[in-house]
């Protein structure tokens, strides 16, 4: 594992934090053992390498669909060296990859999620505007692009996070008046999270089929108790998971990974 | 005002990306217009729009245009106009760029450019050392030199729309005998009223019915008190003219009575030599020979005018011009400043002076046929307006409104 923080390019990032390397490392496991031996999940890893620390936030390597990953133009020269290493992998496992437009930035799944058969795109801090457009044109499906409005929620999925075809955790105040409207009308039953629970990155979490029949949600291990009942009420299981080390670099669950099919 | 066309797709309407665009264009002090839209059928097809922004400022439109760049909207011109040298004197390349009379700008070296001096079917001419760009008639392109080509990298402005209600908007641009004359002249008086105020130049065209109807003191009156700053006609107007103010008479009929003066028939030939044995209207004038009159009224003012020839007239004065490039060169220089023209009673002068004018000044086209107005619009002075009325009603009715 070759995780650190090196450098900072996020609100969360301060080089005089540092992560704990060894405790990073056990958390990252918990979360691999819970994905796979818990919840059933196929996972597929992507190998480290030096010098590309982030390269353990997968989510942002692109976006997946099919047999086809549509690869990420990082805005940030630290992580644009991630960009050859995520190619050889996915052709090597097969996959078709997609180049956009070098002019524009694009952080994959990171500002791209998939709710229903509609793509939700956030733009401002990491990916631009002008990628929607081709966006729609490669995947064939409406792409609606909003606003990111609050610096602190730099992608898409730190202040979103689509549950199922009719629910999402979200943070109203991480987007403007329009944003916020284009959700409101795509989610029917919204959940909108606190500040606090915005902040502890709730919003970045992982929702899958529970193996008892249900949802199931790997959440931040800081998400407060009364979040926890509505996403109860709700039919969702929580599975907390403490990923306090990589909060250090502005990111958590949802973060580490990324979706590879349904 | 600095504008910019520029380019939005995909799925900006459910995205609301379009009203976000829109609103930030108005909360950033700019304006738009939307040329082009075209809206998805399906959820998943894409829609496309294109909108003209405009600002007071270049500056602001610079801000304004960085701002929609984040919003994904791109300018449609990015690219500089394309350059060709002319083969020949008097030859533009082949694949030339013809004018319109709306005001126009080009690109070049990244930057916009307004076209100087833009009449109709032209060409531009592009000086590379200042990047000045200049409308130029195709006689008179010198060879080599640098000719804007192609579509790209040229903005073409529409007019404005008014915004206060005034004459323009009052009369539309149908032509029509049907319509309330008095109130129409009104509204035009208070226009020319307005122009004399703000010392914008009213130009006037006439022909020679102007005389031949009597009502040439009305447009004599009109130069006396300052409504007319430049004369455009032929030798027609200014003989008949003369011819009234040395006989009395316009082709022999006395103009007071209207009877035929025996042996009058040669009265505007009698006129044309007597000038041209002075030298000239001027001449004559200064020699006291010429003491009334609209071409008297324009020496005395010191009004410019131009006289330009055509192949049926008599003599002609020497004051007429009969090269026509170098009368068109003639007309051009006058009508920087413009902002009115006027034109009365007359076809060829009406339509030759249309040719040249930026659409962008009010023209006002005044003749008992409707068929002159129409033809104005037709060849291409689709801003003129049209009043259908007798020249010496019109000029009597418009000379009582200014209270002269």
């Amino acid at each position: 594992m070759h995780y650190t923080i090196a450098y900072e390019i996020n609100p969360w990032m301060s080089l005089k934090r540092q992560a704990n390397r060894a405790r990073a490392l056990a958390q990252w496991t918990r979360l691999h053992q819970l994905l796979t031996r818990q919840l059933g999940a196929r996972v597929r890893l992507l190998p480290p390498a030096p010098g590309v620390p982030d390269l353990v936030f997968t989510a942002n390597a692109g976006l997946v669909s099919g047999r086809t990953l549509i690869r990420s133009n990082f805005r940030h020269p630290e992580r644009q060296r991630e960009e050859p290493l995520i190619e050889r992998y996915f052709r090597r496992q097969g996959f078709r990859v997609v180049r956009l437009s070098s002019r524009c930035d694009f952080e994959g799944e990171g500002d791209a999620l998939w709710v229903g058969r509609t793509l939700l795109f956030g733009f401002r801090f990491r990916s631009d505007a002008p990628v929607h457009e081709e966006l729609a044109r490669v995947l064939g499906a409406r792409v609606l692009p909003v606003e990111l409005a609050d610096r602190r929620f730099y992608h898409l999925d730190t202040c979103f996070c689509p549950l199922d075809g009719e629910a999402a955790l979200w943070f109203p105040g991480a987007f403007d008046r329009y944003g916020r409207r284009v959700i409101e009308r795509l989610i029917a039953a919204p959940i909108s999270v606190s500040e606090q629970d915005a902040a502890r990155f709730v919003c970045n979490a992982i929702p899958l089929p529970d193996p008892s029949g249900g949802r199931a949600l790997v959440v931040h291990s800081g998400l407060s108790a009364s979040l926890r009942r509505r996403l109860a009420r709700r039919g969702f299981r929580v599975y907390p998971l403490d990923l306090s080390e990589f909060l250090k670099a502005g990111g958590s669950a949802k973060c580490l990974v990324l979706t590879m099919g349904p | 005002m600095p504008s910019e066309i520029i380019r939005l797709s995909g799925h900006i309407i459910d995205s609301l990306i379009l009203p976000k665009v829109l609103d930030e264009i108005m909360d950033l002090d700019g304006t738009f217009e939307i040329q082009d839209i075209r809206i998805g059928k399906r959820k998943a097809d894409p829609s496309s729009a294109r909108l003209r922004v405009e600002a007071d400022s270049a500056q602001r439109l610079d801000h304004i245009l960085k701002r929609l760049a984040r919003l994904g909207a791109s300018p449609v011109h990015v690219t500089d106009v394309r350059l060709v040298r002319a083969p020949k004197e008097g030859v533009f390349p082949a694949a030339f760029t013809s004018t319109t009379n709306l005001p126009t700008e080009i690109r070049f070296r990244g930057r916009w450019r307004m076209v100087r001096g833009i009449e109709m079917d032209c060409g531009i001419v592009v000086h590379p050392a200042t990047g000045a760009a200049v409308c130029t008639p195709m006689a008179r392109v010198r060879k080599g030199a640098w000719v804007v080509c192609g579509a790209d990298g040229i903005k073409v402005t529409p007019l404005e729309r008014t915004r206060a209600p005034e004459v323009f908007q009052f009369m539309g641009s149908a032509v029509s005998s049907e319509k309330p004359k008095a109130q129409l002249i009104q509204r035009l008086a208070e226009e020319m009223r307005a122009f004399r105020r703000a010392r914008r130049k009213i130009l006037v065209v006439a022909g020679p019915a102007v005389v031949h109807t009597g009502s040439a003191p009305y447009l004599e009156r009109l130069i006396k008190a300052g409504f007319v700053q430049v004369l455009f006609a032929g030798n027609g107007l200014a003989t008949h003219d003369i011819e009234s103010a040395l006989y009395g008479t316009s082709l022999g009929v006395q103009l007071d009575c209207g009877v035929a003066v025996k042996d009058g028939h040669d009265h505007h030939m009698r006129a044309l030599n007597t000038i041209r044995a002075l030298g000239g209207i001027r001449q004559a004038v200064r020699r006291g020979v010429l003491k009334r009159g609209i071409m008297h009224a324009c020496v005395a003012r010191r009004v410019p005018y131009v006289l330009s020839g055509s192949i049926r007239d008599d003599g002609p004065l020497p004051d007429v011009i009969t090269d026509t490039l170098r009368a068109q060169d003639a007309m051009r220089r006058h009508l920087d400043g413009v902002g009115l023209a006027l034109m009365i009673a007359s076809t060829l002068h009406a339509i030759a002076t249309g040719n040249l004018l930026p659409a962008t000044v009010k023209t006002v086209c005044v003749d008992i046929n409707p068929a002159v107005v129409t033809k104005l619009s037709d060849r291409g002075t689709f801003q003129g307006i049209g009043i259908v009325s007798d020249t010496e009603s019109f000029l009597r009715e418009l000379t009582r409104a200014l209270h002269l």
